[in-house]
């Protein structure tokens, strides 16, 4: 869901070795792999892959589980203050999905040769990142919303093309998942559309607010600019990558910026301006040097989001410990 | 029951020597007359825990489906991949993944 | 100007009705807490479902139990209105249910009760004389029977565990087993809805409850407290501590946006 810049987070990844010397065998393997690909052939767990590949998409997949997980987070916040019952039950079964999908992506980053409890390791020792939309926090109803609108709609956008990822068992699980998106985004502007449209004044307020706080972040989850994205090129290739950050950018502030319309917001960028030639909207630079601060753990949730799964993985431990000594148990019971 | 390992060349943290819970996979049938169909794993410490996480996470508690887990390593899978020349050992596996196999402790450093 | 509290019909069927929502609602309020904070990812969905399970019944009888005030004279209310702008004293949840969401032994104690006498209630609501209680019934006592299975696996999972797991489950049946009798104790609500055939004694449950109950405590390894005379009351609208605060939490944008359209 939140694939944003998962390909260039390799910036921090320190620990990746040269290019070993590839024997004549390897290249062969290597060139029948990328025809497959130029093919549009699916690659399967147990088919032969190139190192780089099976350990960019352990990267790209996890991450991608990882920001499900800790994305229940923000708006886990607000289930047991959710203003109706109706929302308080829409709420769950989202953030539900959310930890459904988690679970859809790890299991798909499984067939690739490392397990749950490493992924998670990485995780709670901030080897692997997450989508750092996920690094702000939601303060008040209205972010909700507009969470389901603009964080889900740019997720479902990088989701979409996934679903033709190289690479099968994460397109299945890309299919599962955007069957099951499309409901988030809508709840969320009907939410939205709502408070604009009966909603009283205060209430109208609350959702101005909480657009002028997300819209930057939301485009920043399509990543770097292209032209700063040196690892797109070669995920591009091997058919992980479909469309560039830029492309998706676009396309989702071509799609929002009629839906604020829609909505009777306004989007926090006075350079937001139709282009007739384009046939596009041009909109104002993006700071990234915000965009690397929260990447880079300085945004303003980054050390409580990973705390918070910390400590739930901590606390649970004796739970988790619990359930294999009975298992264990049992299965010598019926050993016996 | 196995420890969990490490896959070539990645260090092995601390943390990875308690007990994993073991890998299932599912395959769901949706409606009577289909087949059943593998829907991805869940991590699970028993049986009835899988079907019920199955139920949970696969089917939203749909009525009238019906749930095959079966313990990951225990699949016994037939690829039309290409052979490879050397041996390896999860050719009969439906995939790599570290806790598939019991290694003795002398060595189950890798 | 915060929104003021809704005065809610005496009447003794609506009352009864009141105390099966709450219930629900209050249950389902303290596991979303353990939402993105569960031991592990297939808890947190599990968890988080039979909250949202718990919301559903919870809305369908608040709903039913608005329009039964109508109908008896009073003024109607709907789901939102009586969730959301209730005073605590019109609350008639278990105490049980306001209990702070404690670990996860505590957690899957508490399901293992109150889905066992759901399950029994459910069974007994589907012959209610009133169609809609019936109908919401047939689809919650479904609901129960899988809340049941779900938490007495993990009582007997945390009982055969570890030390550690049978110790703190211990310490949760000693926690809660005191706000068990409250269940049973019977009253005018009661009786009012037996004679119309609305719904059961909830103390014609007792027996069932236990039979289910007390086997799997001791299958689990773990000792009830012997009884004592306390008995909670939220039953009646009088609560423990907690409420006041579940309540601040649950009641906060209603009360704080007076007429709010969400």
């Amino acid at each position: 869901m939140y694939t944003q810049a998962m390909d260039t987070m390799g910036k921090t990844d320190a620990a990746e070795p040269k290019k070993p010397v590839r024997s004549a065998e390897d290249v062969a393997r290597e060139a029948r792999f990328e025809a497959r690909i130029d093919a549009g052939d699916f690659i399967e767990a147990k088919d032969w892959m190139p190192e780089h590949y099976r350990r960019t998409l352990v990267r790209q997949i996890s991450q991608h589980a990882h920001s499900e997980i800790v994305g229940m987070l923000p708006e886990g916040n607000w289930i047991t203050r959710a203003p109706t019952l109706k929302r308080k039950a829409i709420l769950l079964a989202k953030v539900q999905d959310e930890g459904g999908h988690g679970l859809y992506l790890y299991a798909a980053a499984e067939t690739l040769g490392v397990s749950r409890d490493q992924m998670l390791e990485a995780l709670h020792t901030g080897k692997a990142k997450y989508s750092s939309i996920f690094n702000y926090p939601t303060l008040t109803w209205a972010d909700v919303g507009v969470i389901g609108w603009l964080v889900d709609g740019a997720a479902i956008m990088n989701q979409v093309p996934l679903c033709r990822c190289s690479y099968a068992p994460y397109a299945r699980a890309m299919v599962r998942v955007c069957r099951e998106e499309s409901f988030h985004q809508r709840q969320g502007f009907e939410s939205l559309l709502t408070l604009m449209q009966q909603g009283t004044d205060a209430q109208r307020a609350m959702v101005q607010d909480a657009v002028d706080r997300w819209w930057w972040p939301s485009l920043m989850m399509f990543g770097p600019p292209d032209a700063d994205s040196p690892n797109s090129e070669q995920s591009m290739r091997w058919g992980i990558k479909r469309i560039s950050n830029d492309a998706l950018r676009q396309k989702f502030v071509d799609a929002t910026a009629d839906q604020a319309k829609v909505l009777g917001v306004t989007l926090p960028d006075p350079d937001l301006k139709w282009n007739d030639a384009r046939q596009s909207y041009d909109f104002g630079a993006i700071d990234w040097d915000e965009f690397w601060r929260v990447v880079n753990g300085d945004g303003p949730c980054n050390r409580e989001r990973l705390a918070e799964r910390v400590k739930a993985w901590e606390e649970g431990a004796w739970v988790r410990d619990a359930a294999l000594a009975y298992a264990n148990r049992q299965a010598l019971k019926e050993a016996a | 029951m196995s420890d969990t390992q490490k896959t070539e060349g990645s260090a092995r943290a601390p943390t990875e020597a308690r007990g994993e819970w073991p890998l299932w996979e599912v395959f769901v049938r949706s409606k009577a007359g289909l087949d059943h169909k593998h829907c991805g794993s869940l991590h699970a410490s028993d049986a009835a825990m899988a079907i019920q996480m199955a139920r949970d996470v696969y089917t939203r508690r749909q009525e009238g489906t019906s749930i095959w887990v079966v313990r990951s390593e225990q699949i016994v899978a037939s690829d039309p991949a290409e052979k490879d020349a050397y041996f390896d050992p999860m050719a009969d596996k439906v995939y790599r993944h570290p806790t598939f196999y019991a290694l003795p402790k002398s060595v189950d450093h890798m | 100007m915060p929104a003021a509290s809704i005065d809610v019909a005496r009447d003794p069927h609506v009352q009864y009705l009141l105390r099966v929502g709450d219930t629900c609602l209050i249950q389902a309020q303290r596991l979303a807490e353990w939402c993105g904070h569960a031991p592990v990812l297939e808890e947190d969905i599990a968890l988080t479902n039979i909250a949202l399970d718990l919301v559903g019944q919870a809305r369908a009888v608040l709903s039913r139990a608005g329009r039964l005030e109508g109908e008896r004279g009073g003024v109607p209310h709907d789901e939102d209105e009586l969730a959301f702008l209730r005073d605590e004293r019109d609350f008639l949840n278990l105490t049980l249910t306001e209990l702070p969401r404690g670990d996860f032994a505590v957690t899957v104690l508490r399901n293992a009760a109150l889905a066992t006498f759901f399950k029994l209630l459910w069974q007994r609501l589907e012959s209610s004389s009133d169609p809609d209680v019936a109908g919401i019934a047939a689809k919650a006592v479904k609901e129960a029977r899988y809340h049941q299975r779900h938490a007495a696996d993990w009582v007997l999972r945390l009982g055969g565990g570890t030390d550690e797991s049978r110790q703190r489950l211990q310490a949760a049946v000693d926690h809660l087993w005191p706000y068990t009798p409250e269940l049973f104790d019977a009253d005018d609500v009661d009786d009012a809805a037996a004679s119309s055939g609305l719904g059961p004694r909830w103390a014609e449950l007792e027996a069932g409850w236990r039979a289910e109950i007390e086997p799997l405590l001791d299958e689990a390894g773990v000792k009830r407290p012997p009884p004592r005379a306390f008995r909670s009351t939220g039953k009646r609208g009088v609560h423990s501590e907690h409420m006041g605060y579940i309540l601040a939490e649950m009641q906060t944008l209603q009360r704080s946006y007076p007429g709010g359209v969400w």
